[in-house]
């Protein structure tokens, strides 16, 4: 590939401060109202956290609240639980193994079908766009049982797809790629045409333009999809229950902790333990793609 | 060969990490090369096909192909043996508790991208002001990561009757207010599994709105504040204009989640006291009675419940082509 020079300067994150320099100094009301709102959205995740550090008794005889007023009788129990079961870390690899490829997938197979139905034209472009938006609201549940026989009936040189980790990433694959598309073309679609023009003159070919201008100025929007496509794999507990049910080996962790409060019935406290220790990972992922949402990254490039 | 490959977890995490991007890559860096050797007419026509053969090959499997199957099932008796006409519909339509189940998703859809949009866009904007915009943030999307069996545990810590346990009746209790069975009465209790939903896809629509926030150029925000515009009249003027693209698919994300809502309402009430709603209804038909075809039309109603929204965003759509 020749990396053709490119006459638009591609743009680079403003300076620290530059923006935020500029800020108004906020009033004190502005910082309650956002107070409030950290107090709605925090108070039942604080809850289920408090309880994950409980008995069960505890648990059952007196609201989370109390618990934080000394004497405190926190037990690490449920989480030594959780931690310590058997196939416990062979269901974290396994939804590793599930949801990086599926939202690599997802990702780029998205942004090929975004950058062609933004900035290339053909016969059918906005009905079949249409139609990829009209699939968004398929419910997942209709998919499940055609898939499951086509699973059944297909193999891949010799190579059984049902119950195996490549089925549930190529189902997730396609349950996300409307949304992902619908996103991506939105925003890919709101880039400066004169930007694709001026990359045109010099000579660049589509390939050089969609990784060297097209992706680099998506970043924002890339993240947030990546994060998004993450939570849902990583939470799925559907598709993988379906698709993988006959073979425990490769179960992920949502499906593993669900089996945890069917097989005792009723034990939820192992639940809250495990609810917080499935969050890790997706937590992560949000932080630190957290960074790549600050302004400036397109540098004012898109309209909308 | 294949199946050594998969057993082995060393060569299946190298497939994963390096594999999938590798090939994705290739696949386009090859097409672009394949294209240079044809005629520039040829290669304009093709080109666009095999870029999105991708996405198109992975739709019409997983999405395409199962809903015309379920629609041609829909039409079938419950053995899928016999065409039935239009039994399971005329089923669908004369049920008191499928028409509940309707009832209780148009005030899904009404309030839930209502509050999720309204909110989500409000916080947004706040936070874009003060210095620790992330913890703002990272508090507001922490229901995100939540599955959804943790998050009914933890609405049901919410609800609970028992103002001992249930943290709202506890503060009811506090100000002496009454205790209310916030899970089975109908039909505040829809009110409730809205406001789960509103907590868990505030932060969808927060962090979507504060991207394309961040996107608009700070140079225009700048300029129309020292033309004279307040805050107010900033946003008004100058952010919601330029927002209403992105404002319409978060907001025709969140209409869509809220027809096909499933989850809160599975783990919380799992459709009792008239809480139900359609892809409960299907899935219970589905999976509990075993009725495939009503199934079947269950999904093709919801199906249809979405023109509405899929003819709006042609228009916005073809609105914004012309204004290009």
């Amino acid at each position: 590939m020749t990396q053709a020079p490119i006459a638009v300067d591609l743009p680079t994150q403003e300076p620290a401060g530059g923006r935020r320099g500029k800020k108004r100094r906020p009033g004190s009301v502005l910082h309650v109202v956002l107070t409030i709102i950290m107090l709605m959205w925090a108070v039942p995740t604080l809850g289920l956290f408090v309880a994950s550090f409980r008995t069960a008794e505890a648990t059952n005889a007196s609201g989370w609240w109390t618990a934080i007023i000394p004497p405190w009788e926190f037990t690490f129990g449920n989480y030594d639980y959780v931690l310590n079961r058997a196939g416990f870390w062979d269901s974290f690899v396994n939804s590793l193994f599930i949801t990086i490829p599926a939202t690599v997938l997802v990702v780029m197979v998205s942004a090929f079908a975004a950058y062609a139905f933004a900035w290339m034209h053909f016969p059918g472009r906005n009905a079949i766009f249409v139609v990829v938006v009209g699939l968004l609201v398929v419910p997942l549940q209709v998919t499940l049982i055609p898939v499951l026989a086509l699973f059944r009936d297909a193999s891949l040189g010799g190579y059984e797809l049902n119950g195996t980790i490549m089925a549930v990433w190529l189902a997730h694959t396609g349950y996300g790629l409307p949304f992902a598309v619908y996103l991506l073309r939105n925003y890919v679609g709101g880039l400066p045409r004169s930007l694709f023009e001026a990359a045109e003159i010099d000579g660049a070919g589509h390939a050089t333009i969609f990784f060297r201008l097209v992706l680099p100025m998506s970043v924002p929007v890339i993240a947030s999809l990546v994060i998004f496509q993450f939570l849902w794999v990583w939470n799925d507990l559907l598709v993988a229950l379906v698709y993988l049910g006959p073979v425990p080996a490769n179960h992920p962790l949502s499906v593993t902790l669900a089996n945890l409060t069917t097989n005792f019935g009723g034990n939820w406290q192992f639940v809250t333990a495990a609810a917080f220790v499935s969050m890790v990972v997706p937590i992560l992922v949000f932080f630190a793609l957290q960074r790549y949402f600050v302004r400036g990254i397109t540098g004012g490039a898109v309209k909308g | 060969m294949l199946v050594d490959l998969f057993e082995n977890r060393l060569a299946l995490a190298l497939i994963v990490v390096l594999g999938v991007p590798a090939v994705l890559v290739l696949y386009i860096v090859a097409v672009e090369a394949l294209l240079t050797r044809v005629s520039r007419r040829v290669s304009a026509a093709v080109r666009p096909w095999l870029w999105l053969a991708p996405a198109l090959g992975f739709l019409g499997v997983f999405l395409v192909y199962p809903t015309l199957a379920t629609i041609y099932r829909s039409f079938q008796n419950r053995r899928g043996d016999a065409f039935s006409g239009l039994e399971n519909y005329v089923w669908f339509f004369t049920r008191s508790d499928t028409l509940i189940a309707l009832r209780n998703n148009v005030l899904w859809v009404l309030l839930l991208p209502l509050l999720v949009v309204a909110l989500g866009l409000g916080i947004a904007v706040l936070v874009d002001r003060v210095r620790y915009e992330v913890v703002v943030k990272s508090v507001v999307f922490l229901p995100m990561a939540i599955s959804f069996v943790a998050a009914g545990v933890i609405w049901r810590l919410m609800y609970d009757l028992n103002p001992n346990t249930g943290t709202l009746n506890a503060a009811l209790d506090l100000v002496n207010g009454p205790r209310v069975a916030w899970l089975s009465t109908s039909p505040i209790n829809n009110l409730m599994l809205i406001l789960v939903g509103v907590w868990m896809f505030t932060g969808l629509a927060m962090v979507i709105l504060s991207a394309g926030l961040k996107g608009i150029s700070a140079e225009l925000l700048e300029a129309a504040r020292i033309d004279g515009a307040n805050e107010r009249e900033v946003f008004r003027f100058v952010i919601l204009p330029l927002l209403a693209p992105t404002i319409a698919v978060v907001a025709t994300t969140v209409i869509i989640f809220a027809l096909k809502t499933f989850d809160i309402v599975y783990v919380m009430t799992n459709g009792n006291f008239e809480t139900d709603v359609i892809a409960n209804t299907m899935y219970k038909e589905l999976f509990a009675n075993g009725q495939q075809g009503r199934a079947a039309a269950v999904a093709v109603v919801l199906l249809l419940a979405t023109v509405p929204v899929m003819i709006l965003n042609v228009k916005r759509f073809k609105q914004q082509e012309e204004v290009r």
